[in-house]
């Protein structure tokens, strides 16, 4: 008991998600013996069966909601966090799962389940935000764990998390990086998706597909018009970009339906 | 002053004079379909016969029918990424016991020679030494590396139709102090680089160097690629006349023009980072896990985010508008109150670099117009 007395409690939960957010944490193997020093690891499913009782200091919040239960669920879940992070795409925007947001997911659930009765599943996908206050959310698909480790530092210590929300294209002009859109004319997303990868794929050469969400003030529009009318993208593309891990961040959902919309109107 | 003519065949004895005197020779090379600026060891890694065609949002290398090995306008980089660093530690802070001792980063400055900049560039550089150097708030990492920099400047004999150096007069020909002045001339079969020594170290290097003298015919053939340079500019769609720019900005800010920009703009920050003078930076403070270690680092920042303008309560330029103008009135016109200068040097960069092609020297028409009616 005495070994756990006065350090932080910290809780990771699992929503609809592919855990991948989680196992970041579990990829810290050089800072997390240290971790588990700074911090009380009460509960953590994907690393230990052993679990704390709550209230916790700080949950780590993985996954969106696409059930009933799990709307219940979260809401217990805050009760017993005084401070709770979303980490990932699923938990901040929706997740890759949001695309059922803009169809019906009766007719997915009969073209995949043999007995789609049994499926008890909420028509739409949706971040934490949408069900309970949250205090922090970390983007991307996955979570870059070095953004993850200085979340829960900044929170350890009581000082604001440096996880700067511009745009992909100021880490690769850190880096010293060629625009893959102004050189090659590769359609990327980077001037509206928030930093936090590094900007690996311009790095190799290849477009951002948006995957670290919007950017604060992001324009998705002109980014969409250009495209179009210089990049020779057609809608589809636009579309499947803006609706790829963050579908239902607000920016891009509704420049995905703009476009959509023009298109039938066309 | 006596010039000479080095014949391109020698081009690689004034690197290896360079590298022999010490310095780290930084110039231009071919990476990931662009001419970039990294450390050159050799003639090989210049892009010998390249160029590249740019315009609003684009830009690609194109082979040249030439061997020249500055055939090429102002690319993706600037020289600033050498001189203020990109990220750059500051100092950290260790804790033990009830004690804390901070320490300065201290740095290894290299002595740089910078190959191939051109006149645009020196005045860039020039207007970051007005900010770094001799302004009140002096930025040693940035001094010390400026205090070592040896520079080979180029007289411009290729501009880019982004180009506009003879609108903000910065080029193309070399107006400003430089430890070397070079020109590129290819005539026929004739193949060579016109010298000028521009400093004591500058001439030490010229010593060890196989040159012959210039004659009348050899500085004809250079002025007139550098005066058929500035011919082609100022015929181009980007030459205006960049006089009246301070007042036009402050007589405007509340043009319509600003929001038809703002509906365009992506605040990406591109144009601040491509740009050779935007000196913005900001300091991230972080401590580890335990809270016994702390840092605080540099990072090149941009007036185009919203971090950048965050205070107590909020950004003060919250909308893309207010953030546009902020630059664009910035550097045209509150950098000559600042620094006595214009923050422009007209290399382009930011015309080129735009994801959306915005062109500053067409929102400056734009809002003429708007203003005229």
């Amino acid at each position: 008991m005495s070994k756990t007395q006065g350090r932080p409690k910290l809780a990771v939960w699992k929503f609809a998600s592919c855990d991948g957010c989680q196992l970041s944490l579990l990829d810290c193997e050089d800072e997390l013996l240290q971790l588990a020093d700074a911090v009380d690891i009460a509960y953590f499913m994907e690393a230990s069966s052993e679990q704390v009782r709550g209230p916790y200091d700080l949950s780590l919040v993985e996954g969106s909601i696409t059930t009933e239960a799990d709307e219940r669920r979260i809401r217990e879940v805050r009760e017993q966090s005084k401070a709770l992070v979303t980490i990932g795409a699923c938990a901040t925007a929706g997740g890759i799962q949001a695309l059922r947001n803009f169809a019906d997911v009766q007719e997915f659930t009969a073209a995949v389940y043999a007995h789609p009765e049994y499926i008890a599943t909420l028509k739409t996908s949706t971040p934490i935000s949408t069900h309970v206050p949250v205090d922090f959310e970390l983007q991307g698909c996955p979570i870059n764990k070095k953004q993850l480790l200085e979340v829960i530092s900044a929170f350890l210590h009581r000082r604001p998390p440096q996880v700067p929300p511009h745009s992909v294209c100021v880490e690769c002009k850190l880096r010293g990086n060629v625009c893959v859109w102004v050189a090659h004319g590769t359609p990327c997303m980077g001037p509206v998706t928030h930093a936090g990868c590094g900007a690996i794929c311009p790095a190799y050469s290849r477009g951002c597909y948006g995957c670290y969400g919007p950017k604060e003030n992001p324009n998705t529009s002109s980014l969409c018009h250009w495209w179009q009318q210089e990049l020779d993208a057609d809608r589809a593309t636009v579309v499947e970009n803006l609706r790829n891990f963050n579908a239902a961040a607000p920016a891009f959902e509704r420049e995905s339906r703009r476009q959509e919309q023009r298109h039938g109107e066309e | 002053m006596q010039d000479f003519v080095l014949l391109a065949a020698n081009l690689d004895r004034l690197i290896q004079a360079l590298r022999a005197a010490g310095y780290q020779v930084m110039g231009p090379t071919l990476r990931d379909g662009a001419i970039v600026y990294d450390e050159i060891h050799a003639v090989g890694d210049l892009p010998q016969g390249w160029g590249d065609d740019q315009e609003k949002g684009r830009y690609r290398l194109k082979r040249r029918q030439d061997g020249a090995y500055f055939g090429y306008a102002a690319g993706p980089h600037s020289w600033k990424k050498f001189l203020q660093l990109p990220r750059r530690p500051v100092w950290q802070a260790q804790k033990t016991g009830h004690s804390m001792q901070i320490t300065a980063a201290v740095e290894t400055v290299p002595a740089m020679a910078f190959l191939g900049v051109r006149s645009c560039e020196l005045h860039a550089i020039a207007a970051q030494d007005r900010v770094f150097v001799t302004d009140q708030y002096r930025n040693d990492s940035y001094s010390q590396r400026r205090a070592k920099l040896f520079t080979v400047a180029v007289n411009c004999t290729s501009a880019a139709a982004t180009c506009f150096c003879t609108s903000m007069q910065t080029g193309p020909g070399v107006t400003l102090p430089c430890d070397l002045e070079m020109t590129e001339v290819i005539d026929g079969a004739e193949h060579f680089f016109l010298l000028r020594g521009g400093s004591a170290d500058g001439e030490e290097i010229l010593r060890q160097l196989p040159l012959s003298p210039a004659t009348e015919r050899h500085h004809r053939l250079a002025q007139d690629a550098v005066r058929r340079t500035a011919e082609q500019m100022a015929q181009g769609p980007r030459h205006f006349d960049s006089a009246d720019l301070q007042a036009l900005l402050y007589r405007n800010y509340d043009s319509p023009s600003w929001d038809q920009v703002a509906d365009r703009c992506l605040s990406c920050a591109n144009c601040t980072m491509a740009c050779p003078t935007c000196f913005c930076s900001t300091v991230e403070d972080t401590t580890d896990l335990s809270g016994d270690h702390a840092e605080r680092w540099e990072r090149w920042d941009s007036c185009f985010t919203g971090d950048f303008s965050y205070i107590s309560g909020g950004a003060v330029r919250a909308d893309t508008r207010s953030r546009y103008r902020q630059w664009m009135t910035h550097k045209l016109a509150t950098w000559y109150d600042q620094f006595g200068s214009s923050g422009c040097v007209g290399c382009g960069r930011c015309i080129a670099w735009c994801p959306v092609g915005i062109d500053i020297t067409e929102e400056v028409q734009r809002i003429r117009e708007a203003e005229s009616g």
